[in-house]
């Protein structure tokens, strides 16, 4: 068990429990911040957007085509932009920063 | 257009497509209202490709595959679909009778609705921009109407999907058009991306990188399109802009008609599915009660235990015999086997 920690799109930081094997999005949305994840965590909308802290970036898989495909459909895309449906949460990222991206 | 029928189901994904077929084994009629331009909802919009593995006896069946297989089995009901409008307005029109405007202008009566609408109706996703709702449907458009309009104007298109590329490839031939995408990978047909990329090349459409930051009106009717590439500020003048940043689903009107709601939920008991109004129901994604799983095969189980509920408000004098397809000549011959 680790943690991770989210700022939403009000700025307030929340420190969220997490768990191994589930997904950022399944942790993000069972804390119950708002994130819409419309399609429940297939890659198939943009709706689970974050922006990673600049440091835990390469601790982390690269974006394939999928995602990279599915992020046209989201806003103020930057390079630390990744959908947090296709995280999922290990040892490796414990203490991982991220921000909501605004809808 | 005014039509009759015994239930309206909103909503044509897989959910609603298979109550078609528990209301048809009860000799209920059922017209459809859907927003995409097709039938399947989020299986064909969302997951056409993608495999699905958790209906029973499926080992394995994609989006798509579903949604056709559906469309066979109540093919033999002959359902009405109202496709590309939205359910708007609901009115009770007698004790017994409900009125349902659509978008479109139908007026459909029936003695039930199923709300089986998912997580909402598809909606073009508009742009997190201040303001840009002063410009809608006067120079900033999320769908194509009247082609006319754009003729030798200047466009800029957004988004790097099919409805971008094949608009800016339409439209290039009567205006000045500008595409906007941010990274120059396309996620439309091959064959669209390959037609984009060659009249890019002829000088006919306009390729630029970059990200919408801020769209303001001018006195001149015309726009201010300010993008970023990276961190470097652009602006672009246009006439008109059209922004396609695919679709994205919201409950949309259903959350006025007054059903009891938790968490943009509508609230079912489980024995019949029946909203906090009577003869309205709601099945599939877009219900919740206690223990609640938002998975296909729970909306098909929803859908029969609903068909039984609507067979005694369309038929009250009626007795509805509970029989099987596999033994009932009854049910065997409307499926015509």
């Amino acid at each position: 068990m680790g943690t991770i920690f989210v700022k939403d799109r009000e700025g307030n930081s929340h420190k969220l429990r997490a768990d191994a094997g589930s997904t950022i999005m399944e942790i993000i949305r069972d804390a119950g911040l708002e994130i819409e994840a419309a399609c429940g965590g297939c890659c198939a909308c943009a709706t689970c957007h974050v922006y990673v802290e600049k440091n835990w970036l390469n601790k982390l898989k690269t974006r394939d085509e999928e995602e990279n495909s599915m992020l046209d459909q989201a806003f103020y895309v930057a390079n630390t932009s990744r959908l947090c449906c296709q995280l999922e949460f290990d040892e490796k990222i414990d203490g991982i920063e991220l921000t909501l991206a605004p809808e | 257009m005014n039509h009759n029928t015994d239930v309206i189901i909103i909503g044509a994904g897989p959910v609603g497509l298979f109550a078609i077929f528990e209301l048809g084994l009860l000799n209920l009629q059922c017209h459809l209202i859907d927003n995409l331009d097709k039938v399947g909802g989020q299986c064909s919009e969302l997951y056409p490709e993608k495999p699905i593995y958790d209906i029973p006896s499926r080992v394995k069946i994609s989006g798509q595959e579903l949604t056709d297989e559906l469309m066979k089995q109540v093919k033999v009901f002959n359902p009405v679909f109202h496709l590309n409008q939205q359910a708007e307005k609901i009115e009770k029109s007698s004790d017994l009778l409900w009125n349902i405007t659509t978008s479109a202008g139908n007026i459909i009566s029936a003695k039930c609705i199923v709300i089986a609408a998912g997580v909402g109706s598809f909606v073009p996703r508009k742009p997190p921009i201040e303001n840009i709702e002063k410009y809608e449907n006067t120079s900033v458009f999320y769908s194509v109407r009247d082609k006319k309009i754009f003729k030798r104007k200047r466009i800029l298109i957004a988004g790097g999907g099919d409805s971008a590329l094949d608009w800016a490839n339409d439209l290039s031939s009567i205006a000045d058009v500008t595409l906007m995408h941010r990274r120059k990978e396309f996620r439309a047909a091959p064959k669209t991306v390959s037609k984009m990329l060659n009249l890019e090349k002829e000088n006919r459409i306009k390729f630029i990188l970059g990200q919408l930051s801020s769209v303001q009106g001018s006195e001149e009717q015309q726009l201010n399109i300010e993008y970023k590439d990276n961190e470097k500020k652009n602006l672009l003048k246009v006439d008109f802009f059209l922004p396609f940043y695919g679709l994205k689903m919201e409950l949309g009107p259903i959350a006025n008609w007054g059903l009891n709601l938790y968490e943009n939920q509508i609230v079912v008991d489980t024995e019949k599915f029946e909203t906090s109004e009577p003869s309205i129901f709601a099945i599939g994604d877009i219900n919740t009660y206690p223990g609640k799983l938002k998975l296909i095969l729970s909306g098909f189980h929803e859908a029969a235990l609903m068909a039984q509920k609507c067979f005694s408000y369309c038929y009250p004098d009626k007795k509805n015999v509970f029989r099987y397809t596999t033994s009932s000549k009854d049910l065997q011959k409307k499926l015509g086997v």
